[in-house]
């Protein structure tokens, strides 16, 4: 078990790295200068792609020098801390150090403390209504398959996920609360300063995103279900005299889950990766939104950041997945 | 042991009546092609502390019939005909409810494959002390786990104190079956029903099985129905045997009666069939030509009659156009058989046995 976790930590940590490698590879060779949203700013738009002005921000933020020294620089940055100067000015920018975004110069890790949770929140709501939904109906579908049911519920989820995500969302939005108040209007409020407006607030957001993405946990838990419900053990559960429940729930289900428990692990890093439609268009301030906006001005240190985000998201799902595996199904030794 | 008090439904022996008596029992599955016969017009019964050995080739019914003694058939998909009586009490068409009270209880069935048939995530003792406690709903947990130790300890599972903690693909496969059995017997059924308890056994593993299947019977004293295509099983421990073919019963009588004297040609295949370490070495072998039938599209007249190698010794072609009455044969004593040969026991001595066992044909070899 040990071993485990070391190699599986090791082998996830070179992943990021490989990943923030790339982001910064992307930058320093694209075709757009990184430095030029900064030189806008500072210049009231006077900043051309050929303009002096430019080279002058370019070696400012370091765009000059070798990539692989820069990177060590905000590595070291994300490790110990460092100060960043841009021109005069310098930043104190404590550990982790993200770097200091090129919007607003405000520092970046302050920036993923307000986004972060309202992510956190989404992905929380959205993934408890996958498995409530999804799960629920998948066994409900395959308890009477290839009844009336089970047809009506298989279909609709496929009708439901062959419409585009963001017309959903938008619809419901438009329908839900802007012209009628059937939902409380969407917006992010802390929960630990009022749970109650928290989850007003994100109520219509959650079904909208947990209905979607549960269609397809009904065709993977029932597909799952109905194996399981076949297997010789759930006849002697059966033949041992146990309840109908005790059987479909205790035993049949308890297998069923094991699978359905390794794809729920990389919805849920997705979604803290960010949520970028849903946030998009309910205007909410999570992490989607925020490395959406931050791409359109090849804002550097927040992109690197919400891709840090992500892979570390998908890294640490990996990881708790199998060693939740081990639980789950105790003929897994991990090693 | 077996301080527990016999419950109420067992009233073998109250009335008289054996502990089970299945009467022109038929199942079928309504399917996209057609009706599945899996078993028609069967008729047999078990008595308290008697072993029924079922016989017969895979899709001959054995299962499908036995299932339907635990009421375990889906009842959307399996129509069912007939009487299943458990000790005097009806159980076809009974609810779900008397059906719960039944299974596990006064009715156990052991399954074949116990890897497959016990849960692989949850602990052995878990599983036993769930099956005692569904039937004992006024137990502990902590008295479950003592009747599990106790049962793991009377199967012969060594420190079963602690073993009661394994998960199942921890223990060895005769072990797992001994685990099986000892979660068929928690509640000290009236009738337990072994559905190929050691075909997955290697042959040493098999003889303990079913020392110990003979050993908790006659401390039971319970029933049992012993589903297996093994002849040299049957030879071991049955009292009674019912050969069965095509979802029918084509032969059925007491265990020696059937085994020395048999009078249906398909019996006579499946013997011809048994290697035998003790035979004379120039006895042969014959496999039964040809397939089990279709249930889907059963042949008309004796369902044997494609794969019979004595169809021509019957006049008019009876075979092909007449199902033969399972009816008492030429030698009486409750030996019954479904075949129109008129002396079947002249053809076994005379053209079978000398192939199959040279040794016992020859005058005054017969024991």
């Amino acid at each position: 078990m040990f071993t485990f976790l070391v190699k599986r930590l090791v082998s996830g940590f070179v992943i990021v790295v490989i990943v923030s490698l790339a982001v910064f590879t992307l930058f320093f060779y694209g075709p757009k200068s990184p430095a030029l949203e900064l030189c806008r700013r500072d210049t009231n738009n006077r900043c051309g792609p050929t303009s002096p002005k430019l080279k002058l921000y370019e070696e400012r933020l370091g765009y000059n020098n070798p990539m692989l020294s820069e990177y060590g620089k905000w590595a070291k940055g994300v490790a110990v801390g460092r100060t960043i100067t841009i021109g005069a000015t310098a930043y104190k920018c404590p550990a982790p150090c993200l770097g200091i975004s090129y919007r607003d110069r405000t520092l970046v890790s302050d920036q993923l403390k307000d986004k972060f949770p309202v992510t956190l929140s989404l992905a929380v709501g959205a993934s408890v209504l996958y498995l409530v939904i999804g799960v629920g109906t998948g066994v409900v579908a395959a308890r009477r398959r290839g009844s009336k049911t089970d047809k009506l519920l298989v279909s609709s989820t496929l009708v439901f996920s062959s419409i585009p995500y963001y017309l959903v969302a938008l619809l419901s939005m438009l329908t839900l609360t802007i012209s009628s108040d059937i939902f409380p209007k969407v917006e992010y409020h802390s929960f630990l300063h009022n749970p109650l407006k928290w989850a007003t607030g994100l109520l219509l957001v959650w079904l909208v995103l947990g209905i979607y993405g549960s269609t397809s946990y009904t065709r993977y838990a029932r597909g799952s279900m109905i194996e399981s419900l076949s297997e010789d053990y759930v006849r002697t559960a059966r033949a041992k005299g146990l309840s109908n429940r005790a059987v479909v729930v205790g035993h049949a289900l308890r297998s069923a889950l094991v699978p359905v428990a390794t794809i729920f692990g990389l919805d849920f890093a997705f979604l803290i990766g960010g949520t970028v439609f849903t946030e998009k268009i309910f205007q909410l301030e999570g992490i989607g939104k925020w490395g959406l906006d931050a791409t359109y001005i090849k804002d550097l240190p927040v992109v690197q950041a919400t891709s840090l985000v992500l892979a570390v998201a998908v890294v640490g799902a990996n990881i708790l997945v199998d060693i939740l595996y081990s639980f789950l199904d105790p003929r897994v030794r991990l090693s | 042991m077996t301080t527990l008090m016999p419950s109420p439904t067992f009233g073998a022996g109250a009335d008289g009546g054996p502990l089970l008596a299945v009467e022109n029992l038929t199942v079928q599955f309504p399917t996209a092609d057609g009706l599945v016969q899996a078993v028609s017009d069967l008729s047999y019964t078990v008595e308290q502390g008697k072993t029924l050995g079922i016989v017969g080739e895979s899709g001959s019914g054995k299962s499908v019939s036995s299932m339907a003694v635990l009421g375990l058939h889906d009842a959307h998909s399996a129509r069912i005909a007939g009487s299943i009586k458990v000790a005097g009490e009806e159980i076809v068409g009974a609810d779900e409810r008397t059906m719960r009270r039944l299974r596990g209880n006064t009715v156990a069935m052991i399954f074949q494959d116990a890897l497959a048939a016990l849960h692989p995530f949850k602990r052995i003792g878990k599983q036993l002390g769930e099956a005692y406690r569904v039937h004992h709903p006024d137990a502990t947990k902590r008295e479950a786990r003592r009747r599990a130790i106790q049962m793991l300890d009377r199967v012969g599972i060594p420190q079963p104190d602690s073993r009661v903690d394994d998960f199942p693909h921890q223990f060895s496969g005769g072990m797992r079956q001994r685990a099986m059995i000892a979660m068929g017997l928690v509640n000290d059924p009236a009738l337990l029903i072994a559905d190929e308890p050691t075909t997955a056994l290697d042959v040493t593993v098999q003889a303990q099985i079913l020392d110990l299947l003979q050993d908790l019977q006659r401390e039971f004293n319970s029933g049992i129905i012993l589903i297996t295509h093994d002849l040299g099983v049957v030879a071991e421990v049955a009292d009674d045997v019912l050969v069965m073919y095509g979802g029918r019963g084509v032969e059925y009588g007491p265990c020696r009666e059937i085994l020395v004297h048999p009078q249906m040609p398909y019996t006579w295949g499946l013997l011809s069939s048994v290697p035998d370490v003790h035979a004379d070495p120039n006895a042969r072998m014959i496999p039964i030509p040809g397939n089990p039938p279709s249930l889907l599209d059963p042949p008309g007249g004796c369902p044997f009659h494609p794969r019979c190698a004595h169809v021509h010794k019957v006049p008019g072609d009876l075979c092909r156009t007449a199902l033969p009455d399972l009816a008492p044969g030429p030698r009486g004593g409750g030996h019954l058989k479904r075949c129109h040969l008129v002396d079947p026991e002249q053809i076994y001595q005379a053209e079978v046995l000398p192939e199959i066992a040279p040794d016992l044909s020859e005058p005054g070899g017969e024991q």
